[in-house]
């Protein structure tokens, strides 16, 4: 009976944060929008937000299952373009598959929705219905890969889903597919969010499953297979059916963090879903902490703070002192890399551990418990 | 004579050219203690990890409750090598993942004890409740199962009390004294609702007291939970003072069965833990 | 048939040429792999920054001084890498130290970006191997037929390095049980070491050899070559010297097949789809050994 109470707290809990969230940001728009020098504030918000599911989505595989996945980029990429390809309004799409006679996709799915349920409600319906469908196609594809991939082992599993992810890229760019996917060409004028809070409450809803889910008692059995695949085996877990779960749920949040990646880039081409850019998620994760949530949606927020917005000043050779040549463009990354290397070198367990936010506040008072018992 | 439980049937394990389990047959009847001794390398764990779906084996078959768990019969060469003994007898390969086996009712313990270690005490026995749930990933995720979830949580409750762990439920498991680790692994089978309970070396490491009283706990779970228990032991005072049969293996072979006195007294027994005189 | 001989041969003697290169880096890639399990995601970088300091050692000093320049920083490169990225996560999880490769990975290439500013740069020609030649009536640079030599060469000095030598007894004692060689007395540290300066100096060779075909140098050209070399160690089983040679020539000639039949968009997608069936078929490689966990 408790244990209902607790469940259904979280659930509303989670809830009104991110309705209290929502409303922050909207505030933060207005002030950004009249405060000189801000909007670049608004752009990292986006991005950090859209990072934050995607790193919470590595985590719930790396950090919870500890299934060592780098294919986190490709899934991204089929969620990219998937997004793209069906909501480019049928009026723009002889100009962006100006090579290939328009294309082959003739509708655009926010603009049948606008069809029957008008011109405010509809396109919205429509944007996170097919965002809903670049998650599925993600899961599907990672269903198909992890067929034969989760059969390996650690390292050899992270190359497996590396590979993949770079066969999708170039699948992508074939020119045989081309009219679908617009080949090596840009895919843009699709219809996006234009404000912070969508951003916001759709991360937040798919944080708050992946939170349930793993305090759930699914998420106990991942987190028994990453500490003890035997033991875990040995009592009942049916490791190749949990693993598929995780890699499922976490492929379709990463194609839906792709969708929305997509919209906040407001236009998308496959070369940029590079390994790179997994290996920058997966050190969200690690400076996060391992195995702690609220830990990667901080280091998404400080990650994309850093690199885009507060060491800028790193990059503007005008800043120099004194005829020094330190700073030039580039300089901002390689600090922040170098900063990166200290956190894995020597906090090697991230800003959070394995805790999360609310444990924090939660400790005092544990503590004085112990004493107490006197351990 | 009351039912079988686990019936092993010519099973044989080999791994590369060594034999680890060689050609053996063993019965476990209903509410039994039965052990299963021998010296080191005999190839005990071997059958245990046979059993229990870990490995599977070269050449036999293993029942379960008069269902058949485990086949396998060898092909090719090795086929040639079995001729004799199993011609005719396997015909085809059943070979379930180890969860299989336990969501059958089998559950087991390790030698080297193989908690999770991240987790609490509570979790490590409540993790092996998740194979009896009912919930999906979804129902999970949405708490639709809450009282599934409350149920498993109270049975667990009850369990620790059961084990006397309940004042460490929310320490961390590994931060437990090693004996307590052993019952909370036993703990932690019991969760998984079995009716045989397979135990590899639980007193390994404990003094002659915690032998004791682990004895006691051994006889005290079989009566309450109507379990059938086959366990792996070299502390001979727990085993004679609790099996109601023993089995000694040595080299792979079986070389002796029947009650703990005819076991004291069996020739072949003494040699292989002392040795022959002509090897000396 | 003289056509199709040549143009097997068009194919066949590039694609011996890159698979040699592979060879060289997956070389470096299988032996850290072999003793400390670590997939060293930076290695493929380390081959990039020796592309560059060839290109700016040209322009200070002659070639011949240039050539054991470059493979000096290259060598004290991997060195310090080692000491200062790994060694420090000798008793972490295996999951650490990879993210640690990768995290050496990412500081390089942003780096070479900083101190290059980003713009690919024309790689020195080096006087005699890249001169052309003829070889059965094809035009080719002599690299071309050097690489494979080369590459045989440095393969048989470093066989022999390992079976013979006291240090090479140490590195194959390392990489069959870390723990108990370590307990036994051998100096793991400077067995790592000498593992990694073996690698960079490979890698540096392999650079020269590789750049010269291909002739331009940027801070993230080492990805994909360093990608193709690891998935050569993998596919021949990782830890087996042999294992990477093979799996080296034999990914840069299907590659280079696949592109003279017309799918060169394919030939990194190829690469992978190889890694995925042979990791499916059989996990540990060609030459692998099976490891398996007691319970």
């Amino acid at each position: 009976m408790m244990k209902k109470r607790t469940d259904l707290k979280t659930i509303i809990l989670g809830i009104i944060l991110i309705a209290v969230l929502a409303v922050i940001s909207v505030g933060l728009e207005g002030v950004a929008k009249n405060v000189k020098g801000l909007s670049i504030m608004m752009a990292v918000m986006k991005k950090g937000t859209v990072y934050a599911l995607l790193a919470v989505s590595m985590n719930l595989l790396n950090g919870f299952t500890g299934l060592f996945s780098l294919g986190q980029a490709g899934f991204m990429l089929v969620g990219a373009y998937t997004y793209a390809i069906l909501s480019i309004p049928v009026a723009k799409r002889a100009g962006v598959y100006q090579y290939y006679d328009g294309g082959i996709v003739n509708f655009s799915v926010p603009e049948i929705f606008s069809g029957f349920l008008g011109d405010t409600l509809g396109p919205v319906i429509g944007m996170l219905l097919t965002l809903l469908i670049c998650g599925l196609l993600a899961a599907v594809l990672g269903w198909l890969i992890g067929l034969p991939a989760l059969r390996l082992k650690s390292d050899y599993l992270a190359i497996a889903t590396l590979g993949f992810a770079e066969i999708m890229r170039t699948f992508i760019q074939y020119e045989a597919f081309a009219p679908l996917t617009n080949g090596s060409n840009t895919l843009r004028q699709y219809p996006t969010f234009k404000h912070l809070y969508p951003y916001v409450i759709v991360v937040g809803l798919c944080i708050l499953f992946i939170v349930l889910l793993v305090n759930s008692t699914y998420g106990r059995a991942f987190k028994a297979i990453r500490d003890d695949e035997i033991a875990a085996e040995a009592m009942g877990i049916d490791l190749a059916k949990h693993k598929m779960l995780a890699f499922v749920t976490s492929s379709f949040f990463a194609g839906l963090g792709g969708g929305l990646m997509a919209m906040y880039m407001s236009s998308v081409q496959a070369k940029g879903f590079t390994s790179a850019m997994t290996y920058e998620i997966l050190l969200m994760v690690v400076i996060g902490g391992i195995g702690s949530i609220s830990g990667s949606i901080i280091a998404a927020f400080l990650f994309i703070g850093c690199s885009e917005w507060w060491l800028r000043f790193l990059d503007d050779s005008a800043n120099n002192i004194a005829g020094m040549k330190l700073l030039a463009p580039g300089f901002r990354m390689v600090v922040f890399s170098v900063v990166i290397m200290i956190i894995v070198l020597f906090f090697r367990r991230g800003l959070m551990g394995d805790k999360e936010l609310p444990d924090l506040f939660r400790r005092k008072g544990k503590k004085r418990g112990k004493e107490v018992v006197g351990e | 004579m009351s039912k079988n439980v686990l019936r092993i049937d010519n099973v044989t394990m080999q791994f590369g050219g060594v034999v680890a389990v060689d050609n053996l047959n063993l019965e476990i009847n209903e509410g039994e203690i039965v052990a299963l001794i021998g010296p080191n390398g005999a190839g005990k764990t071997t059958a245990f990890n046979v059993v229990t779906g870990v490995y599977q084996p070269t050449n036999g078959a293993v029942w379960f409750n008069d269902e058949k768990i485990i086949e396998n019969h060898p092909r090719g060469k090795m086929k040639k090598m079995y001729k004799g003994e199993c011609a005719g007898a396997y015909t085809k390969t059943i070979a379930p993942t180890p969860d299989k086996i336990t969501k059958k009712g089998m559950a087991r313990t390790f030698q080297n004890i193989r908690l999770w270690k991240s987790q609490t005490v509570f979790d490590n026995v409540l993790i092996a409740k998740h194979c009896r749930a009912h919930s999906n990933l979804f129902s999970a995720a949405f708490r639709l199962n809450w009282k599934e979830e409350a149920k498993q949580r109270e049975e667990v409750l009850e369990l620790l009390k059961i084990v006397g762990l309940e004042d460490v439920k929310d320490e961390l498991a590994t931060s437990l004294p090693y004996g307590k680790q052993r019952r909370l692994e036993i703990a932690r089978a019991l969760a998984a609702e079995p009716t045989l309970l397979l135990l590899d070396e639980p007193a390994a490491g404990m003094n002659p007291q915690e032998t004791d009283e682990l004895t006691a706990f051994i006889g005290e779970i079989r009566d309450r939970f109507n379990l059938t228990i086959f366990l792996i032991e070299h502390h001979m005072n727990l085993v004679m003072g609790i099996s109601d049969r023993i089995y000694v293996l040595d080299f792979g072979k079986l070389i002796a069965e029947g009650t703990p006195a005819e076991i004291q007294n069996n020739q072949r027994v003494i040699d292989a833990y002392l040795g022959v005189a002509e090897d000396a | 048939m003289a056509d199709i001989f040549q143009a097997c041969l068009n194919s066949l003697l590039p694609g011996i040429s890159v698979g040699g290169q592979y060879a060289l880096i997956a070389l470096g890639y299988t032996m850290v792999y072999g003793i400390l399990r670590l997939i060293n995601f930076a290695h493929g970088d380390i081959f990039t920054v020796a592309g560059f300091v060839m290109f700016y050692a040209v322009t200070a000093m002659p070639v011949y001084l240039a050539i054991p320049f470059t493979i000096v920083i290259t060598v004290l490169l991997g060195f310090s890498v080692e000491r200062l990225a790994y060694k420090p996560l000798r008793s972490a999880p295996r999951m650490s130290v990879m993210i640690s490769a990768i995290g050496v990975s990412y500081l390089l290439q942003n780096l070479m970006w900083y101190l290059t500013g980003g713009q690919p740069q024309q790689y020195p020609v080096i006087p005699w191997i890249s001169d052309n030649i003829q070889v059965f009536g094809m035009e080719t640079k002599r690299v071309t037929v050097i690489t494979p030599i080369l590459t045989f060469v440095l393969v048989i000095l470093l066989v022999t390095l390992i079976k013979k030598t006291r240090i090479g007894m140490a590195m194959r004692a390392a990489s069959r049980d870390f723990e108990t060689a370590r307990l036994m007395g051998i100096k793991i540290n400077s067995v790592i070491s000498v593992t990694f300066v073996i690698g960079s100096f490979l890698a540096a060779v392999g650079s020269f050899l590789f750049f010269s075909n291909y002739s331009t140098v940027s801070p993230t050209v080492g990805t994909m070559p360093g990608l193709k070399a690891f998935v050569a160690a993998v596919f021949g089983g990782i830890g087996s010297i042999p294992g990477a040679v093979v799996g080296g020539f034999l990914i840069g000639i299907c590659e280079n097949i696949i592109r003279a039949l017309g799918y060169s968009t394919f030939s990194d997608a190829f690469t992978f789809a190889l890694l995925i069936l042979v990791l499916c078929l059989k996990p540990t490689g060609l030459f692998g050994e099976k490891m398996e966990e007691k319970v």
